[in-house]
């Protein structure tokens, strides 16, 4: 660039750098310093004037058993019954969950099917993992859908989260080389690639809002990204767990993110507050979080952990409200349905159950 | 004892080990542990007689639950079962007499593991030491050291497996029976069953999780060259798909760093909202959609899931008499309108009253957009443009200069994203205009009582007419 330092010259490089990181430094501790002026009072203070909630009578419903390894992701269709699961043994499955009928099964090239999505149509599926790809299967019951898959793309590590946003047309990645990016299914080209996180990418949000064009990322360098999807751009950035972030979710009225880490904690990200708003955790936790979603009002937070168990909090008062057992290894994937009746789990004990 | 641990490490303090989430866990459960074997606070360790034999340092796993819930912030017994179990499974505690590693809460015997075998060791255990392990077992002539079924299996196959190491094994295990001869009775004891236990941990009865295995992905992650994640823009890794960030860029670090300036300034720019007014607005979100959300309110018909009955399901297809309960919420934001198929038809109606149903159309001219295969984008966005934004367009929309030359000038390189700006501009104008009107026009007042009457009508029908349900009620 030729504007660079703006008629300023520079002689001595490692100068200007230490100066330059000075002034990071400063801006950061004015950042932090403006942040903590914002945060009059706590949330869970002012839900204290909401009345407790009754107790939760959330069952298994049902166990959908056919996986021969570790379900490692699942996914919801738009219809509110059919579910997609990928496993570490290369199977992806199609299930009627209500039925738990298989209507599908393929297998993938790969072990460690890490990542799989419906399309909105509800007519396609993704899927990736160790492979580094993301390969898409047109649905059909005429033929054999293993003879239809398409690859679209590839990353240059594994790819670890995938979604349809908003379109069967595009899908958008997220990898273990640290970027995610947006790839045209029909054409199979990289749309817009996303840089800036510096850790492999664990997990992808769509923002609800209703132009969707904006995503939420998080992964092992403990940040949150939102990005504008058309320019590639990072827009905003949030910190503050101590481990690794598994998973990340819009709050449904897209004002919010929440996080899941190894850290054992789940956490409340404000847009508009540009802040963390709530930490969910106790002492008596000490597996990490996996995957995390709200129900339709925001008022529960669901969250799988690693120690087998799924928790529900309350978002609002910040306090755990019950513990679901029944899995009997690591809870690996967590989805509400898209009518918010019902709540999949997909585990390393090769199940996947709802509940509701 | 011989066989040594992966690292030197030996708490699992170095920075590449901590990198391994399964360590955070470990020393979480260490710090437990710890406070459990507190000789004054801790579970009560003690030496018990049995018969004609001492069972030395073991507690009742009724003690260690009553510890728990006394000491952890656990809820009820139950949780304090699970996480004792899991620490078990960890091999923190294990057992005296069984394989499976697990904890109930009456007057069984547990032990704790020695500090030698926690797995924060980075025990990796070859093949060669278990099979050193199995073999010692069968020369130690004792009842209490007999092979379970499976691990005889196992023998069988590594001895299969090393044929030709198997005397090299075979004098190992012999030197450590030697060894182990010497101790003394109870100590032996002790140790014979924390050796147990770490193998139970390392190769567990089958169908017992195996506890030591990571997530692939983390175990990618720890065989790559350590990152920084200190500053954005510095920190992309090699694995980059495309050159947006240039590679000169990355080579200078003080490039990055005014990039990272200029981020910071503009975030200290940014309006921030204070938490309070944000606590209210999930407030209110609640409060406005408590009565949608199943696990707060219960649908009626009632969730498919409890119910096995499909009616909710087919009730939320059709689009006509639909229930008030969902008309409000079309009064919740234009998203939630357009959403609902029914409230969408109602919504252009009320449009084409007003001559401006164009605006909606372009709207949906605009997602389709996106949904169109790529090579029909070109062709997709001149059809739009002719019929909403052309000087002789069909349905003329009206939006402000800005927005039609910024347009103008996307058009000439169409993409998915050509009209966003104008769509963003139309549905703002929507959302403050038309559907303000809509929500107060007779039309929405009408039928939201409308289907209140109906449902109503229906409701005392179905009480008189009970048993009759089959006849057509309008």
């Amino acid at each position: 660039m030729a504007s660079d330092g703006g008629g300023l010259k520079i002689d001595n490089p490692v100068e200007s750098i230490e100066s330059l990181s000075k002034e990071v430094e400063k801006l950061k501790a004015r950042l932090e310093e403006e942040r903590q002026k914002l945060n009059d009072v706590a949330l869970s203070t002012v839900a204290e004037r909401l009345d407790p909630l009754p107790t939760l009578n959330i069952k298994p419903r049902r166990v959908l058993k056919g996986h021969q390894g570790k379900v490692l992701c699942s996914d919801w269709s738009l219809d509110k019954r059919h579910i997609v699961s990928s496993s570490q043994d290369g199977k992806m499955i199609i299930w009627d969950a209500f039925t738990t009928n298989k209507e599908h099964a393929v297998t993938m090239p790969t072990t460690w099917v890490m990542a799989c999505a419906y399309a909105p149509s509800g007519n396609m599926v993704a899927c990736g993992g160790l492979d580094n790809k993301v390969t898409v299967y047109p649905l059909s019951f005429e033929e054999d859908v293993s003879s239809k898959k398409r690859a679209i793309g590839t990353h240059t590590s594994y790819m670890s989260c995938c979604l349809f946003p908003n379109s069967d047309q595009q899908i958008l990645t997220g990898s273990g080389d640290s970027t995610c990016a947006l790839w045209d299914v029909e054409c199979a080209q990289l749309l817009q690639s996303f840089h800036g996180h510096g850790g492999d990418v664990m997990s992808l949000d769509l923002s609800p809002s209703e132009t969707g064009n904006t995503f939420v990322s998080a992964g092992c360098d403990r940040q949150a990204l939102v990005w504008d999807m058309r320019t590639g751009q990072c827009v905003q950035s949030f910190e503050g767990h101590e481990s690794d972030i598994n998973t990340v979710k819009f709050y449904p009225s897209g004002d919010a993110i929440a996080t899941g880490s190894d850290d054992a904690t789940c956490r409340l990200f404000d847009l508009r507050a540009d802040r963390e708003v709530a930490v969910y955790s106790k002492q008596s936790i000490i597996f990490g979080v996996n995957s995390l979603d709200f129900s339709i009002s925001g008022r529960f937070l669901f969250a799988g952990y690693n120690d087998y168990t799924v928790n529900v909090w309350d978002t609002l008062k910040c306090v755990r409200l019950t513990i679901l057992y029944g899995h009997e290894n690591r809870v690996t994937c967590l989805k509400v349905s898209p009518d918010g009746t019902a709540l999949s789990t997909g585990s390393w004990d090769f199940t996947l159950r709802i509940w509701a | 004892m011989a066989y040594q641990p992966k690292t030197e490490s030996p708490n699992g303090q170095s920075g590449i080990v901590e990198e391994n989430p399964n360590h955070i866990v470990y020393r979480k459960m260490e710090q437990i542990v710890e406070r459990m074997q507190d000789e004054q606070t801790g579970v009560p360790v003690k030496t018990v007689k049995s018969f004609m034999s001492k069972v030395p340092s073991v507690f009742t796993g009724s003690d260690l639950i009553t510890w728990m819930t006394k000491n952890l912030d656990v809820e009820d017994q139950n949780e304090a079962l699970h996480l004792a179990h899991l620490m078990a499974a960890h091999g923190y505690l294990f057992p005296i007499e069984d394989h499976i590693l697990t904890i109930k809460a009456d007057g069984t015997y547990y032990r704790f593991q020695t500090p030698y075998f926690w797995p924060s060791n980075c025990w990796e255990p070859e093949n060669t030491d278990y099979a050193v392990y199995l073999c010692k077992r069968t020369m130690q002539n004792k009842t209490r050291l007999e092979l379970a079924d499976y691990e005889a299996e196992n023998l069988a196959r590594l001895q299969k497996m090393f044929s030709r190491k198997w005397e090299f094994i075979f004098m190992q295990a012999e030197a450590r029976t030697k060894v182990d001869k010497k101790r003394d009775k109870l100590e032996r004891k002790v140790l014979d069953s924390q050796e147990r236990a770490f193998w139970d941990v390392h190769r567990p009865v089958p169908g017992c999780v195996n506890t030591t295995e990571i997530d692939i992905k983390k175990a990618c992650r720890m065989n790559k060259p350590f990152k920084s994640a200190k500053h954005m823009q510095c920190s992309v890794s090699g694995g980059r798909i495309s050159p947006s960030v240039s590679e000169s860029e990355l080579a200078n670090p003080s490039e990055a760093l005014k990039t990272e300036i200029i981020t910071l300034k503009s975030r200290l720019d940014r309006r921030n909202v204070k938490i309070s007014k944000v606590s209210e607005s999930y407030i209110n979100y609640y409060e406005q959609y408590q009565e949608y959300d199943p696990f707060l309110t219960t649908p009626e018909p009632s969730s498919p899931w409890i119910s096995d009955s499909q009616e909710l399901w087919e009730l939320e297809k059709q689009t006509k008499e639909v229930p008030p309960r969902r008309v409000r919420r079309w009064a919740f934001s234009l998203q939630e309108l357009l959403k609902d198929p029914a409230g969408r038809e109602q919504f252009i109606r009320f449009l084409e009253k007003e001559f401006s149903a164009e605006n909606l159309k372009f709207w949906d001219a605009v997602q389709e957009l996106k949904q169109v295969h790529s090579k029909d984008v070109p062709l997709k966005v001149q059809q739009i443009w002719n019929e909403f934004l052309a000087p002789d367009a069909n349905f003329p929309i009206n939006i402000d200069s800005k927005s039609y030359e910024l347009t103008k000038k996307n058009i000439e390189t169409p993409d998915r994203w050509t009209f966003d700006e104008a769509a963003a501009h139309l549905y703002h104008l929507m959302k403050n205009d038309s559907y303000q009107r809509y929500l107060r026009s007779e039309m929405y007042k009408e039928y939201l009582n409308g289907t209140k009457k109906k449902t109503s009508v229906k409701g005392i029908r179905s009480v008189i007419f009970s048993g009759k349900k089959d006849q057509p009620s309008s």
